[in-house]
């Protein structure tokens, strides 16, 4: 191709460097996950031998097809230890995006109620802690959570306990993390569809004798029921593989299933069982990003 | 006649915790981080005790040096790839595989750390690549790329285009358009994306502990295994510091969006 027939069409001469890119470093990385879940542990024990080694040709293909194996995923279903951590990780994420949206959507519908010029303050404000290192934040909620912490300082003065609460290694803990962490990506999407609802809606429904209850759940919630979808999704699938929240905060006694797959990684250094495991957590994934399109596809329809 | 007040007291109400419970940890890490005394929670006065101790601490140091190179080349990296992506992707006409290349583009937003992390490594492995500088670079040029991608494609989705076509009407080309035309305005959300980049490559845990070598450690990595040890007060005085790094980034992003917002702005009625 000529360079004026390149430069004729721009679009395509731009995206060339970032597709190699993301061919290269993310499409590629996901074949050899798959190609490391299907081989058998003692030949894919570290240092690895390289995966398909081209030069030796046709018959070498051949025979590293003939070494897959699904012993792997086979563990992974037999295996309680497994199963508890898929399940687990899906209940820490349902629980912690149903509290998730409690807490964000006072937040976000106070903020699209704000007066125009205070409304863009808030979102900076919202998105500063973004910025800053989600590890610090965890830290920081170590100072506080820990045995002789600030909370059980303050609890213990106003004599609400007798004695210091375990707070640290709980599930609470994990939870009052996890919805630190997460809640400006929960906001953020709320606040975009909240901000764009027009006030005189609400107005109307209230003129026409609707006690508020019922404007906000008959009105301002379906709504806003695109901005929900997107921050549950948004907080759902990350939530579901996190791994340094939960190690921090919630103790060890049961693993999500980013723990345990770091676990196998590193501690037994079983790379095609964790690979196993990290393909049926993204098969996991996929399905709500499936159904989510979906549904937007079908709302985009009804709204025709 | 009744009207719904636009802003009730629950509003106010909500808004004020919620900021209260954003900002009120990292305003006492803050101020622990000054505290005098060894026991984390005692206050024991005002002192820099602990920023000493940090200065004088040389795998923290070198594990901050690294994570700083890491981010600088890494954000830059994604900033040209993820701005080129932005303009293929909305001022593209249709091309081959442009599903496939948008996909690719959201997927890493929202997939978890651990499989891209993984997944990277497995790659390195394969490749005989030594783990280290090169290959978190690569690991988090990858993550980041996409969020540049997203902030730079808003700015352009915004932009009226008539002001490009005007330019190619008489008689730019379309590159020539394009860097004289768009890249001056779409310049503030190319450095927002940069300084997001560069904040998130600083910030990043897992991808980078998959992807370097033994004794590449980055500072999150050396501050994790250092908390999960327990918490001791150097890493409060750590912690500050990267918070203020991350302040002053921030400062300067804006200052830059508002510079080209109000050249924007004397230069539109000429």
């Amino acid at each position: 191709m000529s360079a004026r027939r390149i430069f004729a069409r721009p679009a395509r001469f731009a995206a060339i460097a970032p597709y190699v890119w993301m061919v290269l470093f993310f499409l590629v990385p996901f074949a050899f996950v798959l190609k490391i879940s299907l081989s058998q542990t003692a030949i894919a024990q570290p240092p690895y031998e390289p995966v398909f080694d081209l030069t030796a040709g046709w018959d070498a293909l051949k025979a590293a097809f003939a070494a897959l194996s699904i012993d792997n995923f086979r563990l992974l279903v037999s295996d309680d230890l497994y199963v508890f951590a898929y399940l687990r990780s899906l209940t820490v994420a349902v629980t912690s995006t149903v509290l998730l949206l409690l807490v964000g959507y006072p937040i976000a519908y106070g903020m699209a109620r704000l007066p125009r010029r205070w409304q863009a303050v808030a979102m900076v404000l919202v998105i500063v802690p973004f910025w800053t290192s989600f590890l610090i934040r965890i830290y920081a909620w170590i100072n506080i959570l820990q045995h002789d912490g600030l909370l059980n300082q303050i609890l213990l003065a106003l004599h609400l306990v007798s004695q210091p609460v375990v707070w640290l290694s709980t599930d609470s803990a994990m939870y009052i993390g996890i919805v630190y962490s997460y809640l400006p990506f929960m906001i953020l999407p709320l606040y975009a569809t909240l901000a764009k609802m027009e006030p005189v809606l609400e107005e109307a429904a209230s003129d026409l004798g609707a006690p508020p209850w019922q404007v906000f759940w008959l009105l301002t919630f379906p709504l806003s029921l695109p901005g929900v979808g997107a921050g549950v999704l948004l907080c759902f699938i990350p939530i579901v593989g996190e791994f340094v929240i939960p190690d921090l905060l919630a103790g060890s006694n049961s693993l999500m299933i980013g723990q345990t797959l770091w676990l196998e990684f590193f501690t037994n250094k079983d790379w095609p069982v964790a690979s196993a495991a990290a393909i049926v957590l993204l098969v996991v994934l996929l399905l709500p990003l499936l159904l989510y399109e979906r549904l937007q596809k079908r709302q985009l329809e009804q709204g025709r | 006649m009744r009207k719904v007040s636009r802003l009730s007291r629950f509003n106010i109400a909500s808004l004020a915790l919620g900021l209260a419970f954003l900002y009120l940890p990292i305003l006492i890490l803050v101020i622990y981080s000054f505290n005098a005394s060894r026991l984390v929670t005692v206050w024991g006065g005002w002192s820099l005790r602990w920023y000493h101790e940090f200065f004088n601490d040389r795998a923290m140091i070198e594990a901050a040096w690294m994570s700083f190179r890491v981010a600088v080349s890494s954000a830059t990296i994604a900033t040209l790839l993820g701005t080129l992506a932005a303009v293929a992707l909305s001022r593209g006409e249709r091309f081959r595989g442009r599903t496939l290349f948008s996909g690719m583009l959201y997927a890493p937003l929202v997939m978890p750390e651990v499989i891209t992390g993984l997944s990277l490594l497995l790659l390195f492995v394969a490749l005989n690549a030594e783990r280290g500088f090169w290959t978190v670079t690569i690991a988090h040029t990858t993550l980041t790329m996409c969020f540049v991608a997203v902030v730079v494609q808003s700015r352009l989705g915004s932009l009226d285009r008539s002001l490009e076509e005007a330019a190619m009407d008489l008689g730019c080309d379309p590159v020539r358009a394009f860097l004289s035309v768009t890249l001056p305005l779409i310049a503030p959300a190319i450095v927002a994306g940069w300084m997001l980049a560069f904040t998130l490559s600083l910030d990043d845990l897992v991808i980078a502990s998959f992807t370097t070598g033994p004794g590449s450690a980055t500072l999150p990595i050396r501050i994790y295994s250092e908390v999960r040890l327990g918490v001791k007060p150097e890493i409060n005085a750590i912690c500050t510091l990267v918070i203020a790094l991350i302040a002053v980034v921030i400062v300067i992003a804006s200052l830059a969006s508002k510079l080209s917002s109000s050249q924007g702005e004397s230069a539109a009625p000429l």
